[in-house]
């Protein structure tokens, strides 16, 4: 997202002196998210709670050795996805972050069929091309239809579409957290947001 | 000349501005003909834009506040015990 955490060295020197309402301002600006991003790692909320208690106690624990090469925020993920990904592994729930172990059949085959043989539209589009991202954004529905189509991606395009769309994590660093290859990175962020697109078509198209 | 099944799956490598100048070219006249094309690539700005916008799902505000204080209480006292 693009709403920056109020200047990162700022926060952590609060935070490092036990000021109290920067652990608010902390919590208040990642605990949801960070929920969010737990719950495409592993199997259910419970465990992703338990993932992001531990993701906090492993923040309060490096913070004074955090250093400013990265954000607050991009830090802060990646201390979530170690865990989440550890987590996963103790459950013998593994997650495919290669394109290559995420054919993604059903997605492309849905996609391809809607052109001919020789690459034009069979299908075209339906228009619902006016609506802006603001309008869709006050709609309940459209706003819980986008969420269910997110929580049915691959583990892999979840990943990479929650913190590259959704919080604005840039590619190389996405690359960084999730320790992929820019390549794998872009072919799964674009199958995720072809079918994000797909699932926002069927509602109003 | 680029089809419209390529151009929709070179959308992403477009947006993200890691095409090579010439494909960025064709890319751009496909899209300046082919309004089912043009329709595709605006959706997925839009699609794009909105998740770019999508809160997280709100969590209580005392849940929150607990969670500051347990925070607060967790964190090693500078300079102690040495």
């Amino acid at each position: 997202m693009s709403d920056e955490a109020p200047d990162d060295a700022n926060l952590v020197a609060r935070l490092l002196a036990g000021e109290e309402q920067a652990f608010v301002t902390l919590i208040d600006t990642y605990h949801a998210r960070l929920l969010r991003l737990a719950l495409g790692f592993v199997a259910d909320r419970s465990v992703a709670e338990e993932v992001v208690q531990d993701t906090w106690a492993g923040v309060m624990a490096a913070l004074p050795s955090f250093e400013r090469r990265a954000s607050l925020k991009t830090w802060i993920f990646r201390i979530l996805v170690n865990r989440a990904r550890t987590r996963g592994v103790r459950e013998k729930r593994t997650v495919p972050f290669s394109a290559l172990e995420d054919p993604d059949d059903a997605g492309r085959q849905a996609h391809a069929a809607r052109f001919d043989g020789g690459g034009s539209w069979l299908e075209p589009p339906r228009p619902w091309d006016d609506e802006t991202p603001e309008r869709l954004l006050l709609r309940r529905e459209t706003m819980a239809i986008l969420r269910q189509a997110i929580d049915a991606l691959p583990p892999g395009q979840r990943a990479v579409i929650v913190l590259r769309d959704i919080e604005g994590v840039s590619s190389e660093e996405v690359c960084n957290i999730l320790d992929i290859t820019e390549t794998n990175q872009r072919v799964l962020l674009h199958r995720a947001r072809v079918r994000l697109r797909a699932a926002l078509e069927g509602h109003l198209g | 000349m680029l089809t419209c099944a390529e151009i929709t799956e070179l959308v992403t490598a477009y947006l993200e501005k890691q095409m090579p100048w010439r494909r960025r070219m064709a890319f751009r006249m496909h899209i300046g003909m082919c309004r089912h094309c043009r329709a595709y690539l605006r959706q997925m700005r839009t699609t794009v834009q909105t998740l770019g916008h999508m809160p997280a799902e709100p969590i209580p505000t005392d849940v929150l506040d607990e969670l500051a204080r347990r925070l607060r209480s967790m964190r090693l006292p500078p300079r102690a015990k040495q």
